[in-house]
């Protein structure tokens, strides 16, 4: 520890400033990565990590300020190949190509013709290529077939095909752009397990993550930014959580749970005996999910708690009509919904969050009356019009009641940051007055603050006399359920009221120490 | 709280000034406008006849059959689909139903005299759906490629036409054809106002109908707009025959300002129709674009067709002119809008 303390830092920027126009993106911004260290770069959307993150892999030039690699001077703008023997970036799309295997992956554009020591040679040697490759993934422990197709590979495999390419280039500070928004918590485990591996080789790590219980899990000191501003540099270990995500917020923690206080107000509300809103009986979709049944009462939040081979993805998108189910049947207020159709879906009041807004939830280039209004186009005017001035009030309605930081209603969604995007996501599914909102993820890649407000109003909506089903790995999504099943391969595996404790459920999740 | 969820029944006008919305035009659908402008001062300056109607009536003449396919293409491209046989359609459409009303003798083309003559317009149209429904059978429901499989359609359609026809000209057109391709309503070609008008439907059907409106949802994000409640099947095979539809109604003006249907109606229209659509704003990738843009793109290209001619370029130097055309608007179209065109 002492010996790295003195060695240069892994990498060191100081004073980094950064405009596009007008807008100040980084505002004097300092960190500094020793070797051999996880450090956490935190913020909410828009504090300007993922500007800091291009300026440290030389994909913006800053308007000031200075980087520094093993107390090197940062390669000239526009040498990539100079950037890339110095840093590397996983992202959170995954930058293999997809149907090449791992061996050509880790080659890519030089497949050991070059550099390989052995002369002008011209033609590709795969036998030569494989082995290179697998003695390239052996020397950094990495247990994957050189010859997969990368797209046949988990999640966390390909990121660990990403990780040592990189470090065949020579790069020693690896930066980890939410690398966890795809994994369940088992691929997390053996993506952390790897990084504190590499660590000990003195592989240097910057870990981007929206997810703090992560943060303390895997890191050694944090840097929390704000506003384009640098706020605090801190070991880990002395900071508690409230106050990072007071540093990240500038307001006191109490304020930022106000949820749960929501919560537990609203907690005898669900009367058991209540006619359930939402019924689903022996639902069951091959491959996915076995036959189960559930029923959700008005005023009441269900979780599906699972991990992501679960099935309580396909179960929500089941009940929201987006597939159909191989038997069983759904049903909203006593009336069944015919299944496997949106349309039918929502004409029953089912409303629907999908899980992945860039997939499923936006239309990028659309303004957002347009895309918070795409459920009730059949309301916004007579003889299937649609009025643009009807449509513009009902946006601003929404914008106002949802909090939608955006310019105005015809601003592109495009434009709009993450937790602001997710927000006309729900407020598409709001738009209906559902009687059953069904949530898949509806935090997966927001701030802290974003993700209060937005479980804020799924829980709202369950208080006016609605039913909510939360499909989720998330702990803090399954917090505001007053009753959480806990689903593993296809099967509800457990069933936790209001007072369930972390250990219980994440157990449950993984499929050890099963109850009932 | 839902209360909050409605809109009000009566809103102030606060952020949404007119300057304000104005800012969020989309200004790259104009940007072919001052380049028609451009050619109209070179048209007048190469030759005097640009400026008179006649000239000008008859470059408008000639550009509705094929602004009529562009506005087909244009809303299969929104909706994220192409279909390359419209360029086939155009033609085949008129012929079967030629064949199916036209006596099987006495005429230098032996019909099967299957129909009544009045019959013959509905006939062309109803083949063209039929294309199109074929065209999102194929698309939709076997899941084929889209380009691969109307592009067979094209070859397909065009070898059809010379069979039937067995490559000679049909001149036997019936007499409603001939009505639609030559009448003249209030001093100009009936296609002209006819187009004018399927334009300006096709344009209000975008901006204020709800199904034109989820074209653009549909080409957008398909997944995003089924999990929307839009029925994005449904919907695209409607907007495909639509464009069959629509192209076997360019086949009736087409043959009926004329006077025949050749064998060649018709061929190696689709790039035409391409260009108009892309140089005009309509992105191949689906979702975005305008009908107003589309029709620029079709008159930019006629415009410049037209004052090469007055110009005295010579005919066999055309082809290679269009082609160059086609490329230098894309070019000025990209960097006037700013955007990608992909």
């Amino acid at each position: 520890m002492e010996q790295q303390q003195r060695a240069p830092a892994a990498v060191h920027a100081e004073g980094i400033v950064k405009r596009f126009g007008p807008t100040v993106a980084l505002d004097g911004v300092r960190l500094t990565v020793r070797p051999g260290e996880s450090h956490a770069l935190v913020g909410r959307n828009g504090a300007g990590k993922s500007t800091l993150v291009s300026v440290l892999t030389g994909l913006h030039r800053p308007d000031a300020g200075e980087v520094t690699f093993g107390g090197e001077p940062a390669p000239p703008f526009g040498d990539t190949s100079a950037w890339q023997s110095k840093v590397a970036c996983v992202y959170q799309k995954s930058m293999v190509v997809p149907d090449l295997t791992v061996a050509e992956n880790l080659f890519l554009n030089d497949y050991g013709v070059r550099g390989s020591g052995s002369g002008a040679r011209r033609l590709i040697s795969w036998r030569g290529l494989r082995r290179q490759a697998r003695d390239l993934l052996a020397g950094y422990g990495v247990d994957v077939d050189p010859d997969a197709r990368a797209k046949d590979l988990p999640v966390e495999q390909r990121q660990f095909v990403e990780i040592a390419r990189a470090l065949s280039f020579g790069a020693r500070l690896i930066i980890l752009d939410e690398p966890t928004a795809q994994l369940d918590a088992r691929g997390i485990q053996r993506l952390f397990d790897k990084l504190r591996e590499l660590r000990g080789q003195g592989v240097a790590f910057l870990f981007i993550s929206h997810h703090l219980q992560e943060v303390y899990e895997l890191c050694t000191a944090v840097t929390v930014y704000r506003d384009a501003r640098h706020v605090l540099t801190a070991p880990v270990a002395e900071l508690s959580k409230a106050e990072l995500v007071t540093a990240m917020t500038g307001e006191s923690a109490g304020t930022v749970t106000a949820w749960h206080a929501a919560r537990a107000e609203a907690t005898d509300a669900p009367d058991p005996a209540a006619e359930p809103v939402l019924k689903a009986e022996a639902l069951a979709l091959d491959g996915e999910f076995e036959p189960l049944d559930l029923a959700v009462r008005p005023g009441e939040v269900l979780g599906l708690a699972g991990a992501a081979a679960s099935g309580n993805t396909a179960l929500g998108e089941t009940l929201a009509g987006m597939r159909t189910a191989t038997s069983g049947r759904i049903s909203v207020r006593g009336r069944t919904v015919k299944p496997g159709s949106v349309p039918h879906a929502l004409d029953a009041g089912i409303g629907y969050i999908p899980e992945d807004r860039h997939r499923q939830g936006l239309v990028l280039d659309r303004s957002v009356a347009e895309n918070a209004t795409l459920t009730v186009t059949g309301r916004l005017g007579p003889w299937g019009t649609v009025l643009p001035s009807r449509t513009r009030e009902f946006a601003r309605a929404m914008i106002e009641s949802l909090d939608i930081k955006t310019q105005g209603p015809e601003q592109p969604v495009s434009g709009l940051s993450g937790g602001n995007q997710q927000k006309v996501v729900v407020a598409r599914a709001l738009a209906r007055g559902p009687s059953a909102l069904i949530a898949l993820r509806p935090t997966a890649g927001v701030d802290v603050k974003s993700k209060d407000s937005l479980l804020g109003v799924v829980r709202r909506v369950a208080d006016e006399g609605s039913a909510a089903v939360i499909v989720s790995d998330e702990l803090d999504d399954l917090r505001v359920c007053d009753r959480v099943l806990a689903l593993f391969h296809g099967r509800v595996v457990a069933s936790f009221g209001s007072g369930w404790n972390d250990r219980e459920l994440v157990a449950a999740m993984e499929g050890v120490g099963e109850r009932e | 709280m839902t209360e909050t969820m409605r809109p009000p029944v009566a809103e102030e006008a606060d952020g949404a000034s007119p300057l304000n919305r104005l800012r969020l035009i989309r200004w790259s659908d104009f940007s072919l406008v001052p380049v028609i402008l451009v050619l109209m001062v070179i048209g007048f300056i190469v030759s005097p006849v640009f400026l008179t109607s006649s000239n000008l009536i008859s470059v408008v003449q000639q550009s509705s059959e094929l602004s009529l396919l562009v506005l087909g293409q244009a809303l299969i491209l929104i909706c994220g689909r192409m279909d390359l046989s419209l360029e086939s359609t155009i033609g085949i459409a008129p012929v079967i139903a030629m064949w199916l009303v036209l006596p099987s003798e006495g005429g230098r083309f032996a019909g099967l005299d299957l129909l009544p003559v009045w019959m013959a317009i509905p006939a062309c149209l109803l083949v063209g759906m039929a294309i199109g429904a074929v065209n999102g059978f194929l698309m939709l429901k076997l899941r084929v490629n889209g380009f691969i499989a109307t592009l067979g359609m094209l070859t397909m359609l065009r070898g059809l036409h010379i069979g039937i026809t067995e490559g000679k000209s049909i001149t036997d057109v019936p007499e409603s054809f001939r009505y639609l391709g030559k009448t003249d309503w209030l001093g100009a070609p009936a296609a002209v106002w006819i187009c004018l008008a399927l334009f300006a439907i096709g344009g209000a059907a975008l901006a204020w109908l709800r199904h034109g409106r989820s074209l653009y949802a549909i080409g957008g994000n398909p997944e995003a707009a089924r999990a929307a409640g839009i029925r994005v099947d449904r919907i695209t095979w409607i907007v495909l025959a639509l464009g069959g539809l629509l192209a076997a109604f360019a086949g009736i003006l087409y043959t009926g300002h004329y006077g025949s249907v050749a064998a060649t109606q018709g061929n190696g229209w689709i790039f035409q129709v391409f260009a108009a659509a892309v140089i005009g704003g309509i992105s191949l990738k689906g979702g975005r674009g305008t009908l107003f843009g589309a029709l620029t793109g079709v008159l930019t290209l006629q415009l410049v067709v037209n004052v090469m001619t007055l110009g005295g370029v010579p005919a066999l130097w055309n082809q290679f002119l269009n082609g160059a055309i086609i490329i230098v608007a894309l070019v000025i179209s990209r960097f006037a809008s700013g955007e990608k065109q992909d």
